[in-house]
């Protein structure tokens, strides 16, 4: 019981990157490889936020939010949406974007290298114990859980209950169809990539108030956020959600009975269930 | 198989080629300046077979670290029971194994789930591996004492690059090349035609995989002392693609002529911008796939088109 709510904890904040970076690639169709960076700066400006203005970490989600989605912005704007246009095939772009976000990537890295070092970071907030159902939890997480619940409501509802978010589901199904229906399909994508991004950086802020983390941390998030989107099926956020939790509580079921080691290993053996009986995702319907 | 002339002579000055550099070593005052051509060496065999799988088929591998691990784990376990050169063949052999473990899960899918399951595949094997050492091999890492010295590891190199352009020209006068440009050009194409798409990617693919894990192994007397974060290490994959692309993957000398002078600048960056050099490597990878889609070696059969056609032009 007790692992069973740990990894439904850890799942939930799986969940917040994992949403954003489904909004990236379905409807933004950018495979982001520097998610995982995002969330490391993220981490970092709550760490700046925690340690050195002893202020609440969540305050710095003030400034991470509006940063990272004007950041994300610029990134779609000026790196890749030439990409998009220059791309002659689905294909194409693909490999493209695979190619400018890893260097993105490489080169984040090597700025919070430069700016903070290489050794590991965390930061001790709430770690009061609460108790639920006669075992204890941090209070940390506990909150991390509630703000992802909040966001992912959020994000449902904003897409399937408004016109904007209708728009972004008719991209994500057919590009050329929705600009048909008098979309603006670059602006679209431009704004949810950067709402991706923002959503990642939030999830990455969330992470740090429990987890140590450092520098080049974030390849193993984009891995398990990549890992997560296609177990839940290509924007399909209901999909991303579900898939967080279950691998949530994987990995925690490996990490207590096993190896905390090994928890990447759980990730990539869900990863190779799904490619074998499910490559269309939990709820995603076999292409003809 | 049938060779023209021209395939004879340049196979003649190839191998004269080889033979003035095996002699490298022996220039006097090489030792110092043989730990910069080792690792361009290296570089180049790595880019080459990388090149002769993502090339053609446009499916961006980025575990050439995981291979080069295996490799060099295969020697160091296996130095003191196995004989070497039998060693080296069983770090093909395995190299081999696991891209075929990788292809057989991934390659009959769309390149998506390719290049994400390379992404983490050298970190997967990294925790496995330190996870196997904790719990039931005692020590982290690996001594490897043999009395080779960088001329040794040079030639073994140079050797090695010998294979790998052998093996890529013949694929790409064999059937299996034919098919993989056809699959470069449309997947459906190639199935509507026969070819058997995800055996043709799966086959290429190992090729490329076992070369990788001969070099890990033919490296790792480097090293001297071995630990997974150093075998495993991501920022192999990455400058093995940056070299590719910035040679060029259309032919198979491209990556040569983005691993050289890739690796003689990296040096420099290397010793005076000790604090930057991950984010400089990042800005250059961009500035590459921005700015030379093609590489140099595209680049350069594009200054030798344009001159031939100004040629023509001029004689008429």
């Amino acid at each position: 019981m007790q692992i069973l709510i740990t990894g439904i904890f850890l799942g939930g904040v799986y969940a917040i990157i994992a949403v954003g970076l489904s909004l990236q690639y379905g409807v933004s169709r950018i495979m982001n490889l520097a998610v995982g960076e995002m969330l490391v700066a993220g981490a970092f400006a709550a760490f700046w936020f925690s340690t050195a203005q002893s202020l609440n970490p969540y305050l710095s989600l003030l400034v991470v939010i509006p940063v990272a989605f004007c950041a994300n912005w610029l990134i779609y704007r000026y790196l890749l949406l030439p990409l998009v246009r220059r791309a002659k095939t689905r294909g194409q772009l693909e490999v493209d974007s695979i190619l400018v976000t890893f260097g993105l990537s490489f080169t984040l890295v090597g700025i919070f290298l430069w700016a903070f070092g290489g050794q590991f970071f965390n930061y001790s907030f709430l770690s009061v114990p609460v108790e639920i159902f006669d075992s204890r939890y941090g209070q940390n997480r506990v909150l991390a859980f509630a703000i992802a619940f909040v966001v992912c409501a959020a994000l449902w509802i904003w897409l399937n209950h408004t016109r904007s978010g209708l728009s972004m589901r008719a991209i994500s199904v057919d590009t050329r169809a929705a600009s048909l229906v008098a979309i603006d399909v670059e602006k679209s994508s431009n704004f949810a990539f950067a709402l991706g991004g923002a959503i990642a950086a939030t999830g990455g802020m969330v992470l740090s108030t429990f987890l140590t983390f450092d520098a080049s941390i974030g390849i193993v998030f984009t891995l398990k956020a990549l890992v997560i989107v296609i177990m839940g099926g290509v924007g399909d956020i209901r999909g991303a959600i579900v898939a967080a939790l279950v691998l949530g509580i994987t990995e925690t079921v490996v990490a207590r009975l096993i190896d905390p080691g090994l928890t990447l290993a759980a990730a990539y053996v869900l990863f190779l269930l799904i490619l074998l009986f499910r490559p269309q995702g939990l709820f995603g319907r076999a292409q003809t | 198989m049938k060779l023209t002339r021209t395939d004879v002579w340049r196979g003649v000055a190839i191998l004269a080629v080889f033979f003035v550099l095996a002699w490298l070593p022996a220039v006097p005052g090489a030792d110092g300046w043989l730990s910069i051509v080792v690792p361009i060496t290296m570089y180049t065999v790595l880019a080459t077979s990388w090149a002769i799988f993502s090339g053609p088929t446009h499916y961006v591998s980025l575990a050439t670290a995981a291979f080069f691990g295996v490799g060099s784990y295969t020697l160091a376990l296996g130095l003191e029971s196995v004989p070497y050169p039998l060693l080296l063949l069983m770090a093909a052999v395995l190299g081999g194994v696991l891209a075929a473990f990788v292809g057989w899960a991934t390659l009959r899918l769309s390149g998506v789930y390719f290049v994400i399951f390379t992404l983490g595949l050298a970190e997967l094997i990294r925790q496995v591996f330190t996870w196997y050492q904790n719990n039931m091999g005692g020590s982290r890492g690996s001594y490897v004492f043999t009395d080779f010295t960088d001329a040794h590891i040079y030639w073994q190199l140079l050797a090695l690059a010998l294979l790998v352009y052998l093996v890529g020209w013949l694929i790409n006068r064999s059937r299996l090349g034919f098919a993989i440009r056809i699959i470069g050009g449309d997947e459906s194409v190639a199935k509507h035609s026969g070819i058997n798409v995800a055996w043709s990617k799966i086959v290429l693919f190992m090729v490329s995989g076992s070369v990788a894990a001969v070099v890990g192994a033919i490296l790792a007397p480097r090293f001297v002392y071995i630990e997974p974060a150093m075998a495993f290490n991501p920022q192999l994959s990455f400058m093995v693609v940056i070299m590719a692309l910035l040679g060029g993957t259309q032919r198979l000398w491209g990556p040569l002529m983005g691993a050289i002078p890739f690796a003689l600048v990296w040096e420099i960056i290397a010793s005076n911008f000790p604090a930057q050099t991950t984010l400089l490597m990042g800005l250059a990878f961009l500035l590459v796939v921005f700015y030379i889609p093609n590489g140099i070696s595209g680049v350069l059969l594009r200054w030798y088109h344009q001159a031939r056609a100004r040629q023509g032009v001029s004689h008429e």
